[in-house]
C-alpha cells in the first residue's frame, strides 16, 4: 500500500549500482557475477551445507542417543586407534592454509594463483584420503558388531563421502582452470569450493571427537 | 520510488572486460523495450526450449518444470485415490473379500506414501516453481538445471515405486514403515528396500527445489520488492523450503540407516543389538511432522494469494500473517513426540508435546482471523476459487480441532492409531490443503493455460466435494471412538462398525462425481474452449497477472520495478522497469536480500541433458544397489560422471556468457 | 469377538477420565468451531458483492482498521485462554490416569506376538503363576498392572471401554494400569500395524465378581482335565503326536512347546485365534484343519488329517475347560 522509506543501505564498494534512466532502472553495467553472498552459488552452498549439517549433527545424536541405552558401551570391539584419526585431524587443520590461499586468489581473479594453490588442495586431499583409508583400518570394530560399530561406521561414513566428493570436485575444478574460455563465475565456483572445504574442515572436528573419545570417557 | 532517487545518476568508472569489446561484430541487444521491439523477439527465441526429444529432457524453465510437477503430482493422486476408493469399498461391510490381506496392506501403505511423497509436496513444490518467479519478477528461478533434475528423480522413483507394487512388491508396512516390521527380520523380500529408495528419491528432490526456491525467493526479486512487499504466497513458499531444508535430511538418513540394516547387517534398530525400535520413529516423526506443514504452509500461501483479489482489498494483518507463518515453520518442528504417546516415553517429557501441540493452534488461528477480517471488511467476488476457500475453512477448522484433542496425551491414548486419527489427517490434509489446492488450480490456471476454467462445472465439483469429503471422513470420527484401529483389512460383523463404514463409502462415490466433473471441467477448457483469458481475468494485484496469459516465455520483456505489496493495484511508481539485461544469453538480476536493491546481472544455466542423465544415473545406483551390496559402491560411478559431465563448461555457452560478462 | 468396545462406554476409572476429557474438548471444540463459522457466516452475508473489474479498495479506513484489529486480538486471546484451559484439563486427565491405586493389583505379563496375546498371570510368584492366551479375565474392582512387552514387532494393547492405549515395543519394557468397576466383557484390539493378520488380533477382558474371577483362577491353575472318553483319549494322543505338540503347551500332558496360545484351558475361551473364529466344535475342527481359511497368514500350519481324527482332537480339546 504505497512505498515506505527504507534506509537504503550503502551499495558494497565493489558494486556499480544501476542507473535511472526516465521510467527504466538500466542495469547493463551491473557485474554479471559476485562473491560471497552477492553470488547465487554462496546461498545454494550455504543450503547444501545445512543439509548436510543437519544430517551429521543428528548422526552425533544418534551416536549419544544409542550409547544411552546402552548396558556398556562399546557395546562390541574397543575405542579406535588414536593415531591414524590424529594425524588426519592435523593433516585437515592443516590443509585449511592451501583452501584458504586458493580462495583468495580465486577472489583476485588470478588464474595461475589459483591454479597452484588447486594443486597444493589436491595433493592434501589425496594425503586425507590415504589417511582416511588407514583410519578405516584400526576402527577396531566392524560395522556389524552391535549399535556402536554401525554408529561409528556411519559417522565415519558420511564424512568419508563428503571428504571424498570434495577432493573430486577440486580435482574437476583443477581442471576446469584448463578449459577456456575461463568465465569470471568459475573463479567463483572456486571461491565457493573452498567454502565447502572449510565445512569438510569443521564437521570433522565434532566427528573425530565423538568417534575418538566417545568410547573413551 | 525512493530507492531509485538514493541512487546516484552517474556510473563510476570501471574496467571493461576485454572479451566484450572485441565483439562489437555482434549487435548486443538488450531488453527493456516493449512486446514488439525486436529486443523482444530475441528475447522470446532465447527462452524458448530446444525442439524435439532432447529439447524436452534439457528444458528447464520454471513454468515447464512446475507444470510437469503439478501434472505428475495429480497423476500420482489419481491412482493413489483408486487405491483409496478400493479400501473404502472394502471396508464397506463386515468380513469382505474384495481383496485380501496383503494386498490391502500393500493398498494403505501405496496410498499413504504416494499421497505424502509422490503428491503433497511435489504439487506444493510445482506451484511455487511456476508461480513464484512471476510474482517475483524474474525470468527463471536460480538453480533451473538442479530443479529440472529434480523432476526427473521425482517421476523415477514414482515410476520404480508403481513398477514394485505392479510386481506384488509394493511396500506394505504402512506409509511410515516402522520397525522392526520394516527391519531385516520382519520386512520380507525387497517391499521395504523400494519404500527406503522411494524416500531417498523424493527427499532429494524436495531437498534440490527447497534450495532452488530459497535461493530465487531470497537473491532474485524484483528492486524495490523488499522483504515487507513481499507477497504472501512468496513467504510461504520460503518458510517451506527453509523448513524442507533442516526436516527432510532426517528421514533421508534415517531411511538409509533402515538400508544399511536390511543390508549390511547394521544394528541401529536391533534391540538385540544394542538398537532400538523407537529410534526410528524418533527420525521419521522429526520430519514427519514438518512434512505435513511442508503441504499446509503452501496451501495458507495460496488462500492468502486469493482472499485478496476476492475480497477487493489488501490482506488485513499482512504482517502478522507473515509472523504466523514463520512461528508455524519454527514451532512445527517441536512437536514430533505426539505421534509417540503411546509409547513407554516418560510421561513429563510427552506433556510437554502436549503443550507445544496446542500452542502452534495460535498462529494458525491467528492467519484465520485476519482472513475473516479480510473477507468481512471487503467486498466479495463469489467464484469457484473463492468457494473452495470457504470450505478449506469449514474443513481446516474441524481437523485442527480435532488435532488438538489428539494432542492431548491422554485423550490421544485412546484415539491414537484408530480411525480418530485417519479422519483428523483427512480433514486436515483435504480441507487444509486440498481445498486450497483446487482453488489455486481455478485461480492460476488461466494464467498458465489462457483460458477460464467453467464457473458452473466449477461450483458443481465444489459442492460435491464438500459434502463427499464431509460424508466419507466424519463418520471415520465416531468408528474411531468405537474402537476401530487403523490399517485393518476387514472386521467382523459383531463389531457393529459396518453402518458408518458404508456410509463412507457412499461419501467417497461423491467425491469421485465430483472429481470427474473436474476432469471434464480440464478436458473440456483445454481441448474445447476457443475463448482467451486476459492477462488479468480476476482483476488481481500481484506481478504475475502483469503478464500475458500465459505467460511469454521470458516471462517479462523487461523486468519490473516495484513499490507496493499488490503492485497492480498501486499508482504507478516513477521508476517502473529495468533495462539492459541480455536479450540473447538467459539473463536475469539478483537484487539484496533484504532491501532487493539491484545487486548483479546472472546468466542463468542454460537447458542441458544433463540433469535428465544425471537423474537416470541415480536411479542405475539406487536400484543396482537394492540387489547388490558391492553395487551401492559401483554404482555411484554413473552418477559422478554424470554430474562431471553436468558441471564441465559447455564451451559454446561460455562463449556467449563471456560477450555479456561485467566484473564485480 | 464380542465386548463392549467404545470409548464413550467406560467402565472403569482410567476409561471414565478420559471418557470426561473428550467431552470437556468436545464441548470447548464445538463452541470455538460454531463461534468461528458464525463469525464467517455473518460476514459473508454482510459485506457487499463486487466483481472482478472492481475496483480495489486501498484506502487506509483507520477506524475499521482499528476495529478490526481489536476483534483479533480478542479472538487470539479467548483463544489461547481456552488452549490453556484445555491443557489443564489434559494435565489434570494425566494425573488421574496415574494415581489409580495399585494395591492388592492382579499381575499379568502380557507378550505380543504376530498375531496372538500371550499371557502370563502372577508371573513372580512361582506358587500362583499361569499361562494363558488372547482372553483375560479380571476381578471387578481389583487394579490390573499389565507389563507389556513384544516378541517381534510393535504391537499395541488397546481396550477401550476400560482405558487408554500401550504399545508392546520389542527390547522395551512398558505397562498399563487398569481397572474394570462393572462387570461384563470388554473387547481390545492390537492398536498398532503388526503385519498380516494385524486385523484379526483381538483381545476380550472378561470383569467377572471376585468369587467368579477367583473360581475362574483357580480352574486355570490347575492341570490339563484327563481326558473322560475314548474319543477325548484318541484326541489327546493325536494332540501329543502331531504337529499341535509342536508349538503348543497343554499341561500335564507331553505338549510343553510355547511357541504359541496355550491350550490347557482352551475350552474356557469363547474365541480361537486372537478373534478370528468362535471356540465351537465343528469351527474347532476346522480352524485345526485349516486355520489358514480364517486366519490367512497365521502362523498355525494346516494340519491333514482324516475328520474322524480332527473331531477326536476338537472334542478333546473341548474338554480342556
Amino acid at each position: 500500500m504505497g512505498g515506505r522509506a527504507v534506509t537504503r543501505r550503502e551499495a558494497t564498494p565493489a558494486s556499480i549500482p544501476a542507473v535511472r534512466k526516465g521510467d527504466a532502472l538500466d542495469v547493463s553495467e551491473l557485474p554479471s557475477y559476485g562473491f560471497a553472498h552477492r553470488s547465487l552459488m554462496w546461498w545454494g552452498n550455504a543450503g547444501m551445507m545445512t543439509i548436510e549439517g543437519v544430517a551429521f549433527g543428528f548422526m552425533v545424536v544418534i551416536y549419544f542417543y544409542l550409547r544411552d541405552i546402552a548396558r556398556v558401551w562399546p557395546d562390541a570391539g574397543r575405542a579406535p586407534d588414536l593415531l591414524f584419526g590424529t594425524v588426519n585431524l592435523a593433516v585437515i587443520l592443516g590443509s585449511a592454509w592451501p583452501n584458504y590461499r586458493a580462495q583468495k586468489a580465486a577472489q583476485d581473479r588470478s588464474l595461475s594463483r589459483v591454479r597452484l594453490w588447486l594443486y597444493v588442495c589436491s595433493a592434501f586431499g589425496i594425503a586425507l584420503c590415504a589417511v582416511r583409508w588407514f583410519e578405516f583400518t584400526a576402527l577396531n570394530v566392524r560395522w556389524d558388531d552391535g549399535a556402536y560399530g554401525s554408529v561409528v561406521w556411519v559417522l565415519m561414513g558420511l564424512h568419508s563421502f563428503n571428504l571424498v566428493t570434495d577432493v573430486l570436485d577440486t580435482f574437476v575444478l583443477t581442471a576446469v582452470t584448463y578449459s577456456k574460455p575461463v568465465e569470471g563465475k568459475r573463479f567463483v565456483d572456486i571461491a565457493e569450493n573452498c567454502g565447502y572445504w572449510y565445512f569438510v574442515v569443521l564437521t570433522w572436528l565434532p566427528i573425530y571427537a565423538v568417534v575418538y573419545f566417545g568410547a573413551r570417557v | 520510488m525512493d530507492d531509485a532517487r538514493a541512487l546516484p545518476s552517474r556510473p563510476r568508472p570501471r574496467r571493461r572486460a576485454r572479451k566484450a569489446q572485441a565483439s562489437d561484430r555482434r549487435e548486443l541487444l538488450r531488453d527493456g523495450a516493449g512486446a514488439g521491439s525486436r529486443a523482444a523477439v530475441e528475447l522470446e527465441r532465447t527462452w524458448q526450449d530446444k525442439p524435439g526429444v532432447r529439447g524436452f529432457l534439457s528444458a528447464n524453465g520454471h513454468k515447464t518444470i512446475g507444470l510437469r510437477f503439478v501434472v505428475t503430482a495429480f497423476v500420482f493422486a489419481g491412482l493413489a485415490g483408486v487405491m483409496g476408493g478400493l479400501m473404502r469399498h472394502q471396508l464397506a461391510t463386515a468380513d469382505s473379500h474384495l481383496v485380501g490381506p496383503d494386498f490391502y496392506n500393500q493398498l494403505f501403505s501405496m496410498h499413504g506414501t504416494t499421497m505424502m511423497f509422490l503428491f503433497a509436496v511435489p504439487v506444493m513444490q510445482g506451484f511455487a516453481l511456476y508461480i513464484v518467479p512471476l510474482m517475483i519478477g524474474t525470468r527463471n528461478t536460480a538453480f533451473p538445471r538442479m530443479s529440472a533434475c529434480a523432476y526427473w528423480l521425482y517421476l523415477f522413483g514414482g515410476l520404480l515405486l508403481f513398477g514394485a507394487f505392479a510386481t506384488n512388491t509394493g511396500p506394505d508396512a504402512g506409509w511410515f514403515a516402522y520397525v522392526p516390521l520394516a527391519g531385516p527380520q520382519y520386512g520380507i523380500g525387497k517391499r521395504a528396500d523400494f519404500w527406503n529408495m522411494l524416500v531417498t528419491y523424493s527427499e532429494a528432490m524436495g531437498l534440490m527445489v527447497a534450495v532452488d526456491i530459497t535461493t530465487t525467493i531470497l537473491k532474485l526479486r524484483a528492486p524495490g520488492m523488499t522483504l515487507r512487499q513481499m507477497p504472501l504466497f512468496v513467504w510461504a513458499s520460503l518458510v517451506t523450503s527453509v523448513m524442507i531444508i533442516f526436516a527432510m535430511p532426517l528421514v533421508m538418513l534415517g531411511a538409509n540407516l533402515v538400508q544399511f540394516d536390511r543390508m549390511l547387517g547394521t544394528h541401529f534398530f536391533n534391540p538385540a543389538e544394542g538398537g532400538d525400535a523407537l529410534l526410528w520413529q524418533h527420525l521419521f516423526w522429526f520430519f514427519g511432522h514438518p512434512e505435513v506443514y511442508f503441504i499446509f504452509i503452501p496451501a495458507l500461501g495460496f488462500v492468502s494469494a486469493i482472499i485478496p483479489t476476492f475480497a477487493r482489498r489488501p490482506m488485513f494483518g499482512h504482517d502478522a500473517i507473515v509472523l504466523s507463518l514463520i512461528t508455524t515453520g519454527f514451532l512445527s518442528f517441536g512437536l514430533w513426540v505426539h505421534h509417540m504417546f503411546a509409547t513407554n516415553l516418560p510421561e513429563l517429557g510427552k506433556s510437554f508435546f502436549t503443550a507445544m501441540s496446542f500452542m502452534i493452534a495460535i498462529p494458525t488461528a491467528m492467519q484465520i482471523f485476519c482472513w475473516i477480517a479480510t473477507i468481512a471488511a471487503g467486498r466479495l467476488v463469489m467464484r469457484t476459487p473463492f468457494l473452495f476457500v470457504l470450505g478449506f475453512f469449514f474443513i481446516l477448522m474441524i481437523g485442527g480441532l480435532t488435532g488438538i484433542m489428539l494432542g492431548s496425551v491422554p485423550l490421544d491414548l485412546q484415539v491414537h492409531d484408530t480411525y480418530f486419527v485417519v479422519a483428523h489427517l483427512h480433514y486436515v490434509l483435504l480441507g487444509g490443503a486440498v481445498f486450497p489446492l483446487f482453488a489455486a488450480l481455478y485461480y492460476w490456471f488461466p494464467k498458465v493455460t489462457g483460458k477460464m476454467l467453467s464457473e458452473r462445472l466449477g461450483k458443481w465439483h465444489f459442492w460435491l466435494f464438500f459434502v463427499g469429503v464431509n460424508l466419507t471422513f466424519f463418520p471415520l470420527h465416531v468408528l474411531g471412538l468405537e474402537g476401530m484401529p487403523r490399517r485393518i483389512y476387514t472386521y467382523g460383523a459383531e463389531t457393529g462398525w459396518q453402518t458408518l463404514n458404508f456410509v463412507s463409502a457412499v461419501g467417497q462415490v461423491i467425491n469421485d462425481v465430483g472429481t470427474l466433473l473436474f476432469a471434464i471441467n480440464l478436458i473440456r477448457t483445454i481441448f474445447f474452449t476457443k475463448e482467451r483469458a486476459s492477462a488479468d481475468p480476476w482483476g488481481a494485484g500481484t506481478l504475475e497477472w502483469s503478464v500475458a496469459s500465459p505467460p511469454p516465455k521470458c516471462n517479462f520483456f523487461a523486468l519490473p520495478v516495484v513499490s507496493s505489496r499488490e503492485p497492480l493495484w498501486a499508482p504507478a511508481a516513477e521508476v517502473t522497469h529495468v533495462q539492459g539485461l541480455s536479450a540473447q544469453i538467459r539473463e536475469g538480476l539478483t537484487t539484496t536480500v533484504i532491501d532487493a536493491l539491484p545487486d548483479t546481472r546472472y546468466a542463468y544455466p542454460a537447458p542441458e541433458i544433463w540433469p535428465f542423465v544425471a537423474a537416470l544415473s541415480v536411479t542405475v545406483w539406487l536400484v543396482w544397489s537394492i540387489w547388490s551390496v558391492p553395487g551401492f559402491a559401483w554404482g555411484l560411478i554413473p552418477p559422478a560422471l554424470a554430474f562431471l559431465l553436468w558441471y564441465w563448461p559447455n564451451k559454446k555457452e561460455a562463449i556467449e556468457e563471456v560477450e555479456w560478462e561485467g566484473e564485480p | 469377538m464380542n465386548g463392549v468396545h467404545d470409548v464413550l462406554a467406560p467402565a472403569g476409572p482410567q476409561a471414565l477420565a478420559l471418557f470426561h476429557l473428550w467431552n470437556a474438548m468436545l464441548v470447548a471444540c464445538v463452541v470455538v468451531f460454531a463461534l468461528t463459522m458464525a463469525v464467517l457466516a455473518v460476514a459473508l452475508w454482510r459485506a457487499p458483492r463486487a466483481g472482478e473489474r472492481t475496483r480495489p479498495d486501498l484506502d487506509a479506513h483507520p477506524r475499521r482498521e482499528a476495529t478490526l484489529r481489536r476483534s483479533v486480538v480478542w479472538g487470539i486471546a479467548g483463544s489461547s485462554v481456552l488452549l490453556v484451559v484445555l491443557l489443564f484439563a489434559s494435565f489434570f486427565a494425566d494425573r488421574a490416569l496415574s494415581a489409580l491405586p495399585l494395591a492388592d493389583a492382579v499381575h499379568i505379563d502380557l507378550v505380543g506376538h504376530q498375531f496372538w496375546w500371550e499371557a502370563h498371570y502372577e508371573p513372580n510368584s512361582p506358587e500362583r503363576t499361569f499361562a494363558t492366551a488372547n482372553e483375560l479375565h479380571v476381578p471387578v474392582g481389583r487394579p490390573v498392572l499389565i507389563r507389556l512387552r513384544a516378541d517381534d514387532v510393535i504391537h499395541s494393547l488397546w481396550v477401550p471401554s476400560l482405558g487408554g492405549k500401550k504399545d508392546l515395543i520389542p527390547g522395551r519394557e512398558s505397562t498399563l494400569a487398569l481397572r474394570a468397576d462393572r462387570a461384563g466383557t470388554y473387547r481390545g484390539q492390537c492398536a498398532e500395524f503388526c503385519g498380516y493378520q494385524h486385523a484379526k488380533m483381538a483381545l476380550v477382558v472378561v470383569a467377572e465378581p471376585p468369587a467368579d474371577y477367583e473360581r475362574w483362577r483357580a480352574a486355570q491353575r490347575a492341570p490339563a482335565r484327563e481326558p473322560a472318553t475314548a474319543q477325548e483319549r484318541r484326541g489327546l494322543a493325536l494332540v501329543e503326536q502331531t504337529s499341535c505338540a509342536m508349538c503348543h503347551a497343554i499341561h500335564g500332558t507331553r505338549a510343553r512347546a510355547r511357541r504359541a496360545p496355550d491350550l490347557t484351558h482352551v475350552a474356557s475361551r469363547g474365541w480361537l485365534g486372537a478373534g478370528a473364529v468362535e471356540n465351537t466344535p465343528e469351527l474347532r475342527a476346522e480352524w485345526i484343519a485349516r486355520a489358514q481359511k480364517f486366519k490367512p497368514g497365521v502362523n498355525m500350519p494346516p494340519l491333514d488329517a482324516a475328520p474322524d481324527d480332527l473331531a477326536a482332537m476338537s472334542a478333546y480339546l473341548g474338554s480342556l475347560r
